[in-house]
């Protein structure tokens, strides 16, 4: 059979959902797939553009990767765009003279913004909110400037105002319309998300209608108003509505709307059977969809259409739920209610910054829209009543009023949901397909999830999700458990609370108040001693914690495959002297151990056998050293480049920090362990972004990355705060690594348990610079308890009597293990091999 | 069987930590000691990890699980079972124990191993 040639014009997207389909549908070896890629770039995200400002990349935002396409044999053409389409001859010619002929095409050409023909609109710094370009071009622009406004208060004004806040500029927003979302919320909704916003520090003018714009007298632009009123700002950033991008379209004689929009049917087709058209260019029953699920759900019919599939686009629900500048915000269906004689339930709350409206039907049985402003937790549920058409209770309002007790709550089961009913709008999951999945043997939200991507786009359905997956569980009789092991009925973060409220100090009063009896377990019993050193840090090695430490734990060192250890001493911040290095070097001699420099910037000794280590250690400690908690869930190392302090770039001194940050952390027991480095400079040789905490220098000060992550899953730290002086930046550290102990789970590095904390990093910065939890003084104040106690575990080991005890091999002989058998290589020991250790060879050590 | 042989005295039991392990030495054995002092009991089991081919256990964690008290192995985490020393995770490992007794202030042991296994077949 021969292979249809198919174009697709345009890779925003839409474009690339369409290619994705494509892919998943396990048809694409029966086409020749072109992509024309206008952009200098494949498809990225534009519903996080904002998040360019915040730290993101490009390639953080990128959607579609070169070598993914190349795998799927796509022929790919960037930076081309397509000219011509000749529907007679099936032919396409682009701006490099490149030309096709195909079978069928596909547009996925998008939407371009409006620019409102106003005089002075084509000024200098007069911009828009786009593309990547787009972006740096208001980066350049806003670097002159002090004043932003963007003309424009739907829902891309407001995040471009995000934008050019986060950019550092006096912002405003100029709206037409009496309110902000003039098309999603009504006037109380509106009111209520301006006194919000304005509170963050953005001006809101509405009911303003620009006349034009010319020179300013302290700014660049002066813009005047019909009402009289003038506003005078740098840049000017238009967003005010969409226009399909359809010239091509038109150009080559396809139906388009009266005001734009290629003309589709339900199979997506335009008025050319062989053209398909997807996305914002495509309209539909008069209608144009601005969002990108109805465009996604375009771009799976028109696969399904052309690998003989029978599906149809029949309309989107138009329901959103965003955050702007932090702020919640959601709209449902007829949130303006505009059906003939609904009826409406309100409730405001101005103290708390809330709105919640119902738009109900005449005989008060069916929602038919809904508003929500600063809570948005009732959406998924208010959602499914939508657009499931469920009968009401028989009270409404109790839907959205706050319930002031212990009442039970009036969300809607998930029981109730049919099985039509869409849990995930992104990916177009039913509960159907969710129930299957779990039926197949998905056992976990993580499993659901990898297996039909509910979830996993804007996260919104999350929770519906989550309680509908636990609920087909239990039907299935799978009891979903969170225990830690079957000692404890309790999470670590429930048993860290049981800890800190209860005042409780030994593994036994723990297993006597809240456990199943038992000795308990190499789960539990490593993880309850981890929280109580947390909480209170007394020696680990105590009689009464002893029994409850990793064997790395109990003998401070690393067991090795042949059950010798390895010793690492502290070197904070990889600074050392020559005296210091001679020393270690003494030591491995004198003991005969295999030397290694970690990743750490420090000196791994192997081969010590359990009865050296003491000596070893009180050796190392004679000359000056601390223990480097390499055995423990605790503070590993923080690394550094050599700072300013050396080199010619070095903006500060990386090195004295670090061995500040080190000396203050080290010790500090955790669900895992913790490393730091700390750069000098932009430059980042210390490799900080990779690192549960970065610290990097600027011009301005410190700024400060979280949870990242080498290892076997690397993660990309995230930037939290930038320009922090060092109070505020070890202030911040501080309550980052307590709140961490505090909600992580047991053996959870801090890059998955950012992943997992619902509301990720925004809501991390809340807790820790916002003090959105009022947690700020008890977390500094626990994190005080533990600097302050701290004691080098080795020094009071090699001084206990009692704990030296334990030191030896034998407790009746003092012959060593026969089994621990060296040879060398390259100059050094290994352990010898199990045939190695048959044959007689000379022992070494 | 051979015939009992003489009780040993390893240690005092001031040398053992409760709740956890050391190691002793009988002839050529390597053998891993477990205080429980609410049983006033010590077990004792072969040191030698038959996975990890290291004497450790002795280092491993105390458990229980279902009522049957276990090490687990500080490499690669097998537990295996104080009392019968069957491994709890791979019925295919079981390793030899030793009796002992408490005798006032000193721990015996008889220097004679037994093996679960051996012992099933031998009848």
């Amino acid at each position: 059979m021969n292979k249809t040639r198919l174009v697709v014009v345009g890779n925003g997207m839409v474009g690339h959902q369409f290619l994705q389909s494509l892919a998943d549908s396990g048809q694409l070896a029966d086409f020749e797939v072109t992509v024309f890629c206008e952009e200098p770039r494949l498809a990225y995200d534009r519903v996080y553009l904002s998040s360019y400002f915040s730290g993101s990349t490009a390639e953080d935002l990128a959607m579609g990767k070169i070598e993914q396409y190349q795998e799927w044999g796509l022929n790919v053409l960037i930076n081309e765009k397509v000219v011509e389409i000749n529907k007679a001859d099936h032919l396409v010619a682009s701006d490099k003279g490149t030309t096709l002929s195909y079978d069928k095409l596909v547009m996925a050409t998008g939407s371009y913004p409006f620019v409102p023909p106003v005089p002075g609109h084509d000024r200098e710094h007069c911009l828009v909110y786009r593309t990547i370009e787009d972006l740096e071009a208001i980066k350049a622009s806003a670097a002159k400037g002090k004043v932003g406004v963007v003309v424009g208060g739907g829902l891309l004004g407001l995040e471009a105002a995000k934008a050019l806040r986060d950019l550092g500029l006096e912002t405003h927003v100029v709206e037409f319309a009496p309110r902000l979302m003039a098309v999603q919320l009504d006037d109380m909704g509106g009111a209520l998300l301006r006194s919000k916003i304005e509170a963050l520090g953005v001006k809101v003018h509405v009911c303003k209608n620009t006349q034009q714009i010319v020179d300013g007298e302290n700014c660049v632009h002066r813009m005047e108003f019909a009402d009289g009123e003038v506003l005078e700002t740098d840049l000017i950033l238009f967003s005010a509505g969409i226009r399909p991008r359809d010239q091509l379209a038109r150009e080559s004689g396809l139906a388009v709307g009266e005001r734009g929009g290629i003309v589709i049917n339900n199979q997506c087709q335009t008025s050319d059977a062989d053209i398909y058209a997807i996305g914002e260019c495509a309209l539909w029953d008069g209608r144009i969809f601005g969002l990108v699920a109805p465009g996604y759900t375009m771009a799976k019919v028109t696969v399904a259409q052309l690998t003989g599939g029978d599906s149809e686009f029949a309309g989107a629900d138009m329901s959103t739920k965003l955050k702007l500048m932090g702020v919640d915000v959601c709209s449902i269906g007829d949130a303006q209610g505009r059906t003939p004689g609904a009826k409406n339930y309100t409730w405001l709350n101005e103290a708390d910054g809330t709105y919640k409206k119902l738009v109900v039907s005449p005989d008060n049985k069916i929602l038919l829209g809904a508003i929500l402003v600063g809570d948005a937790e009732a959406y998924g549920t208010l959602l499914q009543y939508m657009l499931n058409e469920i009968q009401l209770p028989e009270f409404p309002e109790s839907l959205i009023l706050p319930s002031r007790n212990d009442d039970a709550q009036t969300g809607l089961g998930v029981a109730a949901l049919p099985e039509t009913a869409q849990i995930c709008s992104c990916h177009d999951v039913s509960k159907g397909d969710i129930r299957q999945a779990v039926a197949g043997g998905c056992c976990s939200l993580g499993d659901v999830k990898g297996e039909t991507k509910a979830g996993t786009g804007c996260g919104g359905c999350v929770p519906l999700l989550t309680s509908l997956v636990n609920h087909e569980l239990e039907e299935l009789g799978v009891e979903v458990s969170h225990d830690i092991c079957e000692h404890f009925a309790y999470t670590r973060q429930d048993l860290y609370s049981l800890v800190r409220v209860g005042n409780i100090h030994s593994f036994e009063e723990l297993m006597e108040k809240h456990g199943k009896g038992g000795k308990g377990c190499h789960i539990c019993k490593p993880a309850v001693g981890s929280v109580l050193a947390s909480c209170w840090n007394n020696y680990v090695l105590d009689s009464k914690h002893v029994k409850l430490q990793d064997t790395n734990d109990t003998f401070l060192a690393n067991m090795q495959k042949d059950g010798t250890y390895s010793v690492v001493p502290r070197v904070p911040g990889g600074e050392i002297t020559p005296d210091k290095l001679i020393a270690i070097g003494q030591v491995a001699k004198e003991y005969n151990l295999y030397t290694k420099i970690t990743g750490g910037q420090r000196v791994d000794l192997f081969g010590a056998r359990l009865e050296q280590l003491p000596d070893i250690w009180s050796k190392l400690i004679d000359a000056g050293f601390e223990t480097g908690h390499a055995y423990g869930k605790s503070l590993r190392t923080v690394k550094s480049c050599v700072g300013s302090t050396w080199c010619r770039y070095g903006v500060d001194d990386s090195v004295g920090l670090a061995i500040e940050l080190e000396d203050r952390y080290k010790g500090l027991r955790s669900p895992h362990k913790i490393k730091f480095a700390v750069s000098g400079c932009t430059r980042e040789c210390a490799e900080a972004q990779s690192k549960d905490i970065g610290v990097i220098a600027t011009e301005n000060g410190w700024n400060l990355y979280v949870c990242g992550n080498g290892g076997m899953k690397p993660r990309h730290a995230d930037l939290f705060a930038t320009d922090l002086d060092k109070e505020t930046l070890i202030k911040y550290i501080d309550r980052v690594l307590m709140f961490y102990i505090k909600t992580a789970d047991r053996l959870q590095r801090t890059s998955v348990w950012m992943e997992n904390l619902e509301g990720g990093l925004k809501y991390l910065q809340d807790v820790v610079i916002n003090d959105s939890l009022g947690l700020g003084d008890e977390l500094e104040s626990q994190m005080a308890h533990v600097v302050e106690t701290y004691e080098c575990e080795w020094k009071k080991t090699v001084n206990d009597e009692q704990a030296l005890k334990r030191f030896r091999q034998f407790v009746n002989s003092d012959k060593p293990d026969s089994n621990v058998v060296f040879v060398q290589e390259r100059g050094q020991i290994r352990p010898a091999r199990e045939e190695e250790k048959a044959e007689p060879i000379v022992m070494v050590g | 069987m051979t015939a009992a042989q003489e009780w040993i005295h390893i240690c005092n039991l001031d040398d053992l930590v409760a709740d956890s392990g050391i190691c002793a030495l009988v002839g050529e054995r390597q053998v891993a000691l477990f205080y429980i002092p609410e049983q006033k009991q010590v077990f004792a089991i072969d040191n030698y990890d038959p996975v990890g081919k290291a004497n450790v256990l002795s280092r491993g964690l105390i458990g229980s699980a279902e009522e049957k008290l276990f090490v687990a192995s500080p490499l690669y985490k097998e537990r295996y079972c104080l009392e019968s020393g069957e491994c709890l995770d791979n019925d295919e490992l079981v390793l030899d124990t030793w009796q002992t007794r408490i005798d006032g202030e000193r721990l015996l042991l008889d220097p004679q191993p037994f093996n679960r296994v051996a012992l099933k077949q031998a009848g």
